[in-house]
């Protein structure tokens, strides 16, 4: 690439933060021993919790469905080992509240003995629903981080049909390394699994967008790759937010997928580098989504690598594995850009955890916020083209209304902006807080409205039926009247009816 | 099982850059540095001392508006933005200035134009300017009296001692000879006088041997402010933007009449090179307070900043126009920003949705 061409190619937009990603990327990657109790969370993806299908005491293998979907977007539960269910009940969930979360616990009996499963040996001769249906039966979500249910993107897929499907390889979070690690580990099944997604989704070809900081991951998926010409490995840049679905599908096909609409209506569908594996497994070995990679870093972690774990492990568990150098100043669910923070390592891993950080003291030290000094760096980091010292301004002020005047609705939460601003100002806090706003007002809205709706039923009925009531009398009086007529007439016979009062008007 | 206790959750990123505020003044001073320092040398220590009283008396207007408000002053001030404050008016002044210009103009510049506002970032106009216009008007005669380049190592030039009595008691009478008129003044007094441009620059100030005119810090060291401008972009302390289209907006113009009327109309290069055109374009209307958000809203801005201090030398009363056309053009970015934004993704430039394409 020419310097000229660089300069004009390269993305304006995003940050480039320290990615932190090696040694832990390099290091190989280990089992974790499964724990003797685990905690599966029923609700681990986008929709609707999953409903418990078992008893407490009951025996379970591995890979036995524990709850099934429930609602129209819904993951399946499946037990991450074989053993006995404990309790079904609360248990604190990744969420910053630390509230608790229902979920189902398992004790292990360490037998690792799997259920009876159903692999298919050639996927491309099962119909695209069947593939959907399968990958849905499996629990997969995306496992990026977004945990939206990958079979009903398969679905939405077909039905617009989408001709590119686009293998999210970015991983452009710093520190995390699982996506580098499945694909320079297992890039076949990366690969297989995202020609299985081509089928069911009727794509054409594929895409695999891969950051130019993991070269290792890049060869190695050159290499699964080589016999399938419609599967093309593509390096792009290493820029944070370059893993976001609209930043890689613009870097990639030069599309913009437009506000308010879904990629698939650009014709193109992401799914993660780990998710086409778990579609792989789900369809060739038909095991369900019990177990992932999930990277251990941060100062705090004496050992930093990837571990192969299963669902439902503690993250205090994960921890005393990989030892720590100091007690955690900061514990973080996924990436230093979007992740959620941890209260306490007492909180199960779910199916879209791609990592655990561990920051020491000074990783972990944000200095105070200044005032804004309208350096404009926010603006020029913005992925979205957004304006966030002034959304920031209009939240401040209360003005909640002027924050989406500016578009507030496209704002990611990627981070850039409150990342690189030299004063330190929590931007994406406010953003956050104005959503969650936003949202309660929104239900708020539309709980009046639909109290509003059913009030203006009742009221249409009550008049409805006073008409009805009124019609009714006034029939009743008519025919007394046509009655009397009648007896009037037949008392003048002499003189014609000829017309009906109604006809005239 | 351990339990951690760790501290309330703050929401991502988790993580944030090294930069700072006072790493931003810092770098920003930096820049300045080599100009100052060859100010300092080629106007003596009239000239150090004005900075230094400058630079104080804007700290110390920041810190006792700070007072009044009871809010600590340390670190407000450890922010460097007073002191960069002062250090640009310092460069715009006549280096031989008595010394309560500079008290006065530090004052203005924090306490009038930026404290009472509310304090950095709060400012709509730039504070080293809003001073410099206010001595401007108040003082014009000790405001536009400059002298020649008489270098530290000159057997002229006043010594620390002689250079105290200057700035402190005003110009001895043996070297009152020294002082003149800017060219861009020169120029205005003659052409007023009828004199042309043909004319009177063959007798303009004397060129130094550096080939710098009489002025202020920044204009004689124009250079060296450039490439310290120019270091700030490859810094990514600023970016091109506002200094290629201020320089732009004087020089277009500038050629253009320059071409047509040399006799009346200076050319482009004189422009650019006197005055503070240089300061101005790298250091002044960079400011990031008081100039727009967006690459298009700066270059807006920047043209907007060259081509009013062209017209303002013109055709104005004042032969000097910078500090002006800063001003005006701060009061204008408020609604530059909230015309001109960036097109959001998704959306196009006027915020509707695009339509899908496959
Ligand atoms: S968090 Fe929102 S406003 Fe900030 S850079 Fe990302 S998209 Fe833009
Ligand atoms: S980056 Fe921070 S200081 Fe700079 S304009 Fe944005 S909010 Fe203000």
């Amino acid at each position: 690439m020419g310097l000229i061409e660089r300069f004009f190619k390269e993305p304006r937009w995003g940050v480039h933060p320290d990615d932190h990603k090696r040694p832990a990327a390099d290091a190989p990657l280990r089992m974790l021993p499964p724990p003797a109790r685990l905690y599966m969370p029923l609700h681990q993806h986008v929709g609707g919790a999953a409903r418990p299908i078992v008893l407490v005491g009951q025996k379970v293998l591995k890979g036995e469905l524990l709850a099934d979907a429930q609602g129209n977007i819904s993951a399946p539960i499946h037990a991450p080992v074989s053993g006995t269910i404990s309790a079904i009940g609360e248990v604190t969930a990744p969420h910053p509240s630390g509230l608790g979360f229902a979920a189902i616990t398992i004790d292990n009996d360490f037998a690792g003995r799997w259920i009876e499963t159903d692999p298919v040996s050639d996927p491309f001769a099962l119909a695209p629903e069947e593939i959907a249906r399968r990958t849905g039966k499996a629990g997969v979500v995306g496992l990026g981080g977004a945990t939206f249910p990958a079979a009903i993107k398969f679905a939405l897929g077909k039905r617009l049909q989408v001709g590119t499907l686009i293998v999210n390889g970015g991983e452009c979070e710093p520190y995390l390394s699982s996506d580098d690690r499945i694909m320079r580990d297992h890039a076949d099944q990366v690969i297989d699994g995202a020609r299985i997604v081509m089928h069911a989704i009727g794509a054409r070809e594929a895409l695999v967008g891969i950051e130019d900081n993991k070269p290792e991951a890049i060869a190695a998926m050159r290499i699964a790759a080589a016999p399938f010409p419609e599967v093309k490995i593509r390096p792009v840049p290493a820029r944070y937010p370059m893993g976001s679905d609209k930043q890689l599908i613009q870097t990639l096909t030069g599309k913009e997928v437009p506000a308010d609409a879904r990629a698939a209506e650009v014709g193109v569908l992401v799914h993660n580098v780990s998710t086409c594996a778990a579609v792989h497994k789900a369809i060739r070995l038909g095991q369900p989504l019990v177990e992932r990679i999930v990277t251990l870093n941060g100062g705090a972690v004496k050992t930093p690598g990837n571990l192969f774990v299963p669902l439902g492990t503690l993250v205090d568990e994960l921890l005393d594995f990989v030892g720590r150098v100091a007690t955690p100043a900061r514990l973080i669910l996924g990436g230093p850009m979007m992740g959620t923070p941890l209260l306490h390592g007492r909180i199960p891993l779910v199916k879209g955890a791609s990592g655990i950080l561990a920051f020491d003291a000074q990783e972990a030290l944000i200095p105070a916020a200044g005032p804004c000094i309208r350096c404009g760096s926010c603006t020029r980091a913005c992925p979205m083209g957004l304006l966030p010292i002034e959304m920031a301004a209009h939240i401040r002020a209360g003005d909640l209304d002027g924050a989406v005047g500016f578009h507030l609705s496209d704002c990611i939460s990627c981070g850039c902006c409150a990342y690189v601003c030299p004063s330190h100002i929590p931007l994406v806090q406010y953003f956050s807080h104005a959503k969650g706003e936003l949202m309660t007002k929104e239900r708020a809205k539309l709980r009046s409205e639909a109290t509003r709706r059913l009030a203006e039923a009742r009221v249409e009925r009550v008049e409805r039926e006073t008409r009805e009531k009124a019609a009714a009398a006034a029939r009743r009086k008519a025919e007394r009247d046509a009655a009397k007529a009648k007896t009037a007439a037949a008392a003048l016979a002499t003189t014609p009816v000829t017309q009906v009062e109604g006809e005239i008007a | 099982m351990s339990l951690h206790s760790i501290p309330a959750p703050v929401s991502a990123p988790h993580t944030t850059t090294a930069n700072t505020v006072s790493r931003v003044m810092a770098t920003v001073m930096l820049a300045l540095a080599p100009a100052t320092l060859f100010g300092f040398w080629l106007y003596g220590w009239p000239a150090i001392y004005l900075w230094v009283i400058t630079v104080a008396s804007a700290m110390l207007g920041e810190a006792f508006c700070l007072r009044l408000m009871q809010r600590p002053a340390t670190p407000i001030l450890m922010d460097g933005s007073a002191a960069l404050t002062g250090w640009l008016l310092a460069l715009s002044l006549p280096p031989w200035a008595p010394w309560w210009i500079g008290v006065l103009g530090g004052l203005f510049a924090t306490v009038l134009s930026k404290q009472v506002f509310g304090g950095l970032g709060q400012n709509l106009f730039n504070p080293a300017m809003v001073a410099r216009v206010a001595l401007l008007i108040s003082f014009p005669v000790q405001m536009t009296s400059w002298v020649g380049p008489l270098p530290l190592d000159a057997v002229t030039a006043p010594g620390p001692l002689a250079g105290l009595l200057i700035t402190f008691k005003g110009m001895p009478p043996g070297l009152d000879a020294m002082t003149s008129a800017s060219l861009l003044g020169f120029a205005k007094t003659e052409m007023s006088r009828g004199i042309d441009l043909l004319q009177s620059l063959t007798q303009a100030p004397a060129l130094s041997w550096i080939g710098s005119r009489p002025g202020s810090l920044g204009e004689t060291a124009g250079w060296l402010i450039a490439a310290g401008g120019v270091a700030m972009m490859a810094l990514r302390v600023i970016t091109w933007h506002i200094p290629v289209a201020m320089l732009l907006g004087i020089a277009v113009p500038a050629a253009i009449l320059h071409a047509i009327d040399p006799a009346h109309y200076m050319s482009a290069t004189t422009h650019v090179f006197s005055g503070g055109v240089l300061l101005g374009a790298f250091f002044i209307a960079t400011d990031y307070v008081t100039s727009p958000n967006t690459p298009r809203g700066q270059l807006i801005f920047g043209a907007g900043c060259g081509l009013l201090t062209w017209v303002i030398r013109t055709w104005a009363g004042y032969p000097e126009g910078v500090a002006f056309a800063v001003l005006l053009m701060n009061s204008l970015t408020p609604i530059i920003d909230s015309y001109v934004k960036p097109r959001i993704y998704g959306r196009d430039r006027k915020g509707t949705a695009l339509e899908p394409v496959k």
